[in-house]
């Protein structure tokens, strides 16, 4: 899970952002850029099994996602896993942009690259709510380590 | 035989690229696709004919209610009924199980009362049922299946009792394509006083349907799945029964009488048609009707048989892949789970291929949990897929599959 953790603390989530845009450029079909999100999500480090349960799961996607975070040093770090392989390569990207972030910094981010990767699109209608169900649940997680630590 | 190259001519949606391939639709389950005919039944019917029917007394009126009626006409030839009185227009099948819930349900059924469904039943064969259930006290049983996806006879036999008022089945599962022997079904559940309805949203596309063979009382169908627009089913229903029965919706077109004190309502079929109807995809109906019986239900039955054998025998050679749904008559519709791929991963990765298939859980949660999965990748064909189609899909599975795990 802490696998671009050693990018996200010197990059800021816009860099992370424009990274993610430049590397999808290079695909001009659904297949290939399906196939990178698969190979994304292989990669995506198994949640540990106690964490797989009904209260972290995700309503409102065609797969099982799981998604659960912890604050260390006043940064949220996520784990997440999916039943799905190209849902975790997408809950990756989401990952890599947001993982290791402060809570006001994830609070106000801007997630640009969904749109300029074309992954809205990608995703059709009632998939699509699952993602913004993910990016949803990211959000109040924020806002209760913000309240914390206010 | 049929042929098939004329018949692909005759569907202009099949012509077009997907993701920069040529579209490979195995979505029939869902919605099939339309014939130019159709389509030009519905643009001719706005440009020349469109008028409200039965009150006219003009020209307009007259062409529209003579089409619209044409149609009641042909459903009645589709399903063999005996008089037009017993073909109701819907908006689909759901209303047709809504309507036959709601008014038979209302009207006949006391606390205490049971009524039957399955265990493959889609949720519109289900929730109307509980629906009633809760309103009225009644109680709910359902026939389970076992491994390959048949119903369990036994089972069946023991939840019948005189207290069973509805026998509710499907005539093919939409998720599984199990074809269930519904005249037994209808002939056992007659012997108890019950009343059958049959779900023929998934057969009527695929076979002959005789209603009076069947002995059932009520078939309902959808006009999407058998080629024609969306918006407009058919409930059938035999005549002494609907006769008995009280309307649905309240409105136009219903009555006879009107007063404040009392209105008497029209006689059938239109007490159960309230209000402006959807005329011209009423009028396209009969379209797809007649299309249907240009190219003949055995020669589609057939056709889509060898489909089905082929894409069965084909799938089996991709380790790992499993189909749900085994029994030995079988619509053309073939559920599958692969070990390591979500059925979700497969849909999309079939898709940027131009492959359109069906994911999820089918609107048969209840089924699903039977099997002890969350959905299953489906394809189901029509009479304008080809053995080549089919040949394509499995190749690009096998790569899908591999890639994905």
């Amino acid at each position: 899970m802490k696998l671009f953790s050693k990018f996200a603390k010197i990059m800021k989530i816009n860099e992370i952002q424009d990274e993610i845009i430049e590397e999808f450029a290079l695909f001009d079909n659904k297949n290939d850029t399906y196939n990178y999100i698969i190979e994304l999500g292989k990669k995506l480090v198994f949640m540990p099994e106690n964490y797989k349960i009904e209260q972290n799961l995700i309503k409102g996607c065609q797969s099982r996602v799981w998604l659960f975070p912890e604050l260390h040093e006043d940064k949220i770090q996520f784990f997440a896993d999916s039943d799905s392989t190209i849902v975790k390569g997408i809950i990756s990207l989401l990952v890599r942009v947001l993982d290791q972030q402060y809570p006001a910094d994830i609070l106000t981010a801007d997630l640009y690259f969904i749109d300029k990767i074309g992954l809205q699109s990608m995703l059709s209608m009632n998939r699509s709510n699952g993602l913004l169900a993910m990016i949803k649940q990211i959000k109040m997680y924020a806002l209760a380590f913000e309240s914390v630590q206010k | 035989m049929l042929n098939l190259s004329q018949i692909r001519n005759d569907f202009p949606i099949l012509h077009q690229q997907i993701q920069g391939k040529p579209l490979i639709y195995f979505d029939n389950a869902a919605t099939s696709q339309k014939p130019q005919a159709v389509i030009d039944v519905l643009n001719n019917y706005y440009q020349k004919i469109n008028s409200n029917v039965h009150r006219g007394v003009h020209t307009l009126a007259e062409r529209s209610t003579t089409a619209f009626e044409a149609t009641r006409e042909a459903v009645r030839k589709f399903v063999n009924a005996k008089t037009i009185e017993e073909i109701i227009y819907t908006k689909g099948t759901t209303e047709g199980i809504n309507l036959v819930a709601s008014s038979y349900g209302k009207k006949f059924l006391t606390k205490g009362d049971e009524i039957i469904i399955s265990t493959m039943e889609h949720h519109s064969n289900i929730v109307p049922w509980q629906m009633l259930c809760e309103e009225k006290d009644l109680v709910l049983k359902v026939i389970p299946i076992n491994d390959d996806g048949d119903l369990i006879w036994e089972e069946f036999e023991k939840l019948l009792s005189p207290k069973t008022k509805i026998v509710a089945v499907t005539h093919v599962s939409n998720a599984l394509g199990t074809i269930n022997p519904v005249k037994k079904i209808t002939e056992l559940a007659h012997q108890v006083g019950a009343v059958v309805l049959l779900d023929g949203a998934q057969a009527s596309p695929h076979f002959e349907i005789d209603v009076q063979d069947l002995d059932c009382d009520f078939y309902v169908f959808s006009g999407h799945k058998i080629y024609a627009p969306t918006g407009i089913g058919i409930l059938y229903g035999k005549k002494a029964i609907l006769e008995q029965m009280p309307p649905y919706l309240g409105g136009g077109e219903m009555i006879k009488e009107v007063t404040f004190e009392k209105t008497t309502y029209n006689d059938l079929p239109f007490k159960f048609e309230a209000g402006t109807p959807n005329i011209a995809d009423v009028v396209a109906l009969k379209t797809a009707i007649d299309y249907i019986h240009s190219v003949g239900k055995t020669n589609i039955a057939q056709h889509e048989h060898n489909l089905l054998t082929f894409a069965t025998d084909s799938l089996k050679t991709i380790k790992g892949l499993k189909i749900i749904g085994q029994a030995k008559n079988k619509a053309s519709v073939i559920s599958f789970i692969v070990d390591g791929a979500h059925h979700m991963d497969i849909g999309m990765m079939l898709d940027a291929n131009g492959i359109a298939v069906r994911t999820g859980n089918h609107c048969t949660m209840p089924l699903m949990k039977r099997f002890g999965i969350t959905g299953t990748a489906r394809a189901s064909f029509a009479m304008y897929n080809s053995i080549e189609e089919v040949e394509f899909f499995v190749k690009k599975l096998d790569e899908i599959v591999q890639q994905i795990r």
